[in-house]
């Protein structure tokens, strides 16, 4: 390809750039893997791990479908389905989509931005490293006398002040996680704002790049509050202390509020991330330029800022005065409009476009249509009056299933598939791949479309049992979640096979529509890639034309 | 904004750090910070029934002819083996007026229990202008093995109640006021 040859040349036009420009990649399987500070290495680590852990949440989530797949209790005790209900949420929210993208933020942004890493590299390997541990210790709570948290994952006391001494373990995990979540924050911001090529502004930056950059903030601002909420629980369970404890003078409720004020930004830096992906695919597949860049990045930055001020609708039913109530109703579904404006500018975009449905491609416009339903059902819960109903149901449950599963991680598949070639060299199965698509769509609706039924005919989640009633809809839905688990498997398959065994070499420019710096490099990528800052050529970027 | 230009490719992160890393020191005290804030919040607007002020000596009263109907409700948690209600369901008070409201503890176990209740006010705007002048909830109350007792309470509304308030209830919660073996007590309840 002519682009790789004119980079190459590039880079050896300024020899005289500081670091060592040898491709050389450290020797030894524990020098290269447990010290590296190259981001392409922290990112493939950081990718491998959400994996694993998207299956051991997984698995808990079969247990799960398999308890409720009849009712009545066959196969697990009550107490070990609620810790699986709760280790599953706090497996796939913590060790699954965050750090799956905080893998991708480490991979791309430097590739997009035209930076030779992390501003800050050897963090960058702590950050990772902090996570297995992090996890460790909170999949061991499963093996302990007094048992894995089963409390939910939203930690709610008093009850999740009743359970053993295992708590410690949960709150110390937490705190990793956080910790782990702000020093990649930290990274990502510096990178960013720091070493940006020159002419590389920040509107004409990828979406991508700048949804992670707003997605960092809400990190640094929001996990220190979970952090605080959580030891405020260690020292009520352990140091007999009464933030939360009615009895002392303290208030359960007030659990809840700094709770949710970690929690709803929480589920946009789980989504923000999403939408940039998205983003990024919609335009190379229409083989159009984004509709209104603009218009996305202020929308990105008003939910954002949104986000801040809505946490208490996950409380309509605590006994809120009218006012609040109200407050938190429009304020939520406000929410709905910068998310509108988001969903109308990847139709324009595909509107009229010359449009081909590459595995990626596909993973995105299911993530348009599925996310939608998903935002519509967090519409009908945002009534605050109707929510009273709602709460604590079923609906609930199928409302942010369809958020996270065809919204967050169907993005993380399409990122996925649309970056593997790039980052391997190889070009995965057009074929497996689209079968991955199709069976995971198609089940994912099986799984989890009828539990808006569920829920609205009044069936509670986190519980073992149900009336007979909602048998069918259970056992539909059960089939579907084990045909989405398996078709999972497919999604490994198609990574190694592409890994290890494809033979089909990927160019750099994989994908003839797409544009920015990341295709100009060779795939994969040299080890030490931008060395020298990259001349940013209009033609070769996404969004040349937003500079003014 | 931070510009980057060719000369400063390797600039010092260090001043953008020192500051997120402050911004995220601060959040975790923010956190913490909710705990009084919550508090001085709900005391200021009555949010959540808990603006009840406390004075010593009421001082003269001025009884307005306004007449409002009071109710008292009363429960245990479950980890207090006591039975505890009010000793009328409701009462009819003037504005102003003061008056006494009586309660009914029994300890039905056979070791000495000690307990505090908490409370608060519905609707929560009322709480505002409840003024209380002597109040079980005020300390900790200990009733020896089967012992019952008579618990007063001595309160009255101010005459600026607003008008669209026609009644008000007055809740209690006792709970077992035994911080050493509360944690003992929560996880043996549940088994
Ligand atoms: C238009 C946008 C959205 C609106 C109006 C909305 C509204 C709501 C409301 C009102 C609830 C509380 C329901 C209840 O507990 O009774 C809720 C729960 C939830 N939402 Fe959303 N939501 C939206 C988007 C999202 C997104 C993008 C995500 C994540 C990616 C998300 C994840 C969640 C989660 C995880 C819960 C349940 C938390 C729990 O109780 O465990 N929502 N949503
Ligand atoms: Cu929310």
């Amino acid at each position: 390809m002519s682009i790789e040859s004119t980079h190459s040349h590039d880079n050896d036009a300024h020899p005289a750039a500081p670091g060592d420009h040898h491709d050389h990649k450290p020797t030894g399987f524990f020098n290269r893997w447990l010290f590296t500070t190259n981001h392409k290495d922290i990112g493939t680590l950081y990718l491998v791990f959400a994996l694993i852990m998207f299956f051991i949440g997984g698995g808990m989530a079969m247990v799960i479908r398999a308890e409720l797949f009849m009712p009545g209790l066959q196969l697990v005790e009550p107490d070990f389905f609620n810790q699986m209900t709760t280790m599953h949420a706090l497996v796939m929210v913590f060790g699954a989509v965050m750090p799956a993208w905080v893998g991708f933020a480490n991979w791309m942004i430097p590739l997009m931005i035209g930076a030779p890493d992390m501003a800050l590299p050897r963090m960058n390997n702590w950050s990772f490293w902090i996570l297995p541990f992090a996890f460790t210790m909170l999949l061991s709570t499963l093996f302990m006398d007094s048992g894995g948290p089963a409390a939910g994952w939203t930690l709610y006391p008093p009850l999740s002040l009743q359970g053993g001494q295992s708590f410690a373990f949960v709150v110390f995990a937490i705190h990793m996680m956080g910790i782990s979540s702000i020093m990649g924050s930290i990274n990502v911001i510096a990178t960013i704002l720091n070493m940006r090529a020159p002419g590389m502004t920040l509107l004409r930056m990828p979406l991508f790049v700048w949804t992670w950059l707003i997605t960092a903030y809400l990190l640094i601002a929001v996990m220190p509050v979970l952090a605080g909420a959580v030891t405020m629980l260690l020292t009520d369970h352990f140091f007999g202390t009464s933030f939360f404890n009615a009895a002392g003078g303290g208030d359960p409720v007030m659990f809840q509020h700094i709770f949710w004020f970690f929690g709803h930004p929480e589920v946009y830096i789980m989504i923000l991330p999403a939408f940039g992906v998205v983003s990024e695919i919609i335009p190379t597949f229409a083989r159009k330029p984004l509709f209104g860049y603009a218009a996305m990045v202020f929308a990105t930055a008003s939910i954002a800022f949104l986000s801040f001020i809505v946490w208490a609708h996950h409380m309509f039913t605590v006994g809120m005065p009218l006012m609040g109530e109200l407050f938190f109703m429009y304020a939520t579904m406000l929410i709905a409009v910068p998310t509108g404006v988001k969903v109308f500018n990847w139709v324009s975009t595909m509107w009229k476009g010359s449009m081909t449905f590459e595995t990626p491609m596909l993973f995105a416009i299911g993530f348009v249509v599925l996310f939608t339903i998903g935002g519509l059902s967090g519409l009908m819960l945002a009534i605050a009056s109707v929510d009273l109903q709602y709460h604590d149901t079923y609906f609930v449950v199928a409302h942010f299933h369809y958020v996270l599963v065809p919204g967050a991680v169907f993005a993380l598949m399409a990122g996925t598939y649309y970056w593997l070639p790039k980052w391997t060299g190889h070009m995965y199965s057009e074929t497996w791949g689209k079968i991955h698509f199709w069976v995971s769509t198609i089940s994912v609706n099986i799984l989890f479309f009828p539990q808006h039924y569920l829920g609205l005919a009044g069936m509670p989640r986190r519980i073992p049992d149900y009336s007979t009633q909602f048998a069918d809809f259970n056992m539909i839905s059960s089939i579907g979640g084990f045909i989405f688990g398996a078709s999972q498997l497919i999604f490994v398959g198609v990574i190694v096979h592409c890994v290890y065994k494809s033979r089909k070499a990927a160019q750099g420019l994989v994908w003839e529509g797409g544009k920015g710096l990341e295709w100009t490099l060779s795939s994969p990528p040299p080890y030490h890639s931008f060395n020298t800052p990259p001349l940013i050529d209009p033609t070769t970027i996404s969004h040349p034309e937003e500079a003014h | 904004m931070v510009r980057t230009d060719q000369a400063e490719r390797q600039p010092s992160h260090t001043k953008l750090v020192r500051r997120l890393v402050l911004i995220a020191i601060g959040m975790f005290g923010f956190g913490f910070a909710m705990w009084p804030l919550y508090n001085v919040f709900c005391d200021l607007t009555g949010l959540g029934g808990r603006g009840v002020k406390v004075v010593e000596n009421a001082g003269e009263l001025e009884v307005s002819d306004r007449q409002i109907k009071i109710r008292f409700d009363a429960t245990v948690n479950s980890a207090l083996p006591w039975v505890f209600q009010p000793k009328e369901k409701a009462m009819v008070v003037s504005l102003g007026e003061m008056s006494e409201a009586l309660y009914l503890a029994m300890n039905v176990a056979d070791e000495p229990l000690t307990g505090r209740a908490t409370y608060n006010v519905t609707p929560p705007e009322a709480s505002l202008y409840f003024v209380k002048t002597e109040c079980f909830c005020f300390t900790e109350q200990v009733l020896l093995a089967n012992e019952s007792r008579e618990m007063p309470v001595y309160y009255f509304i101010q005459p600026d109640l607003p008008e669209h308030i026609k009644e008000i209830t007055l809740s209690y919660t006792f709970y077992l006021d035994d911080n050493t073996s509360s944690v003992a007590q929560a996880s043996s309840s549940d088994q």
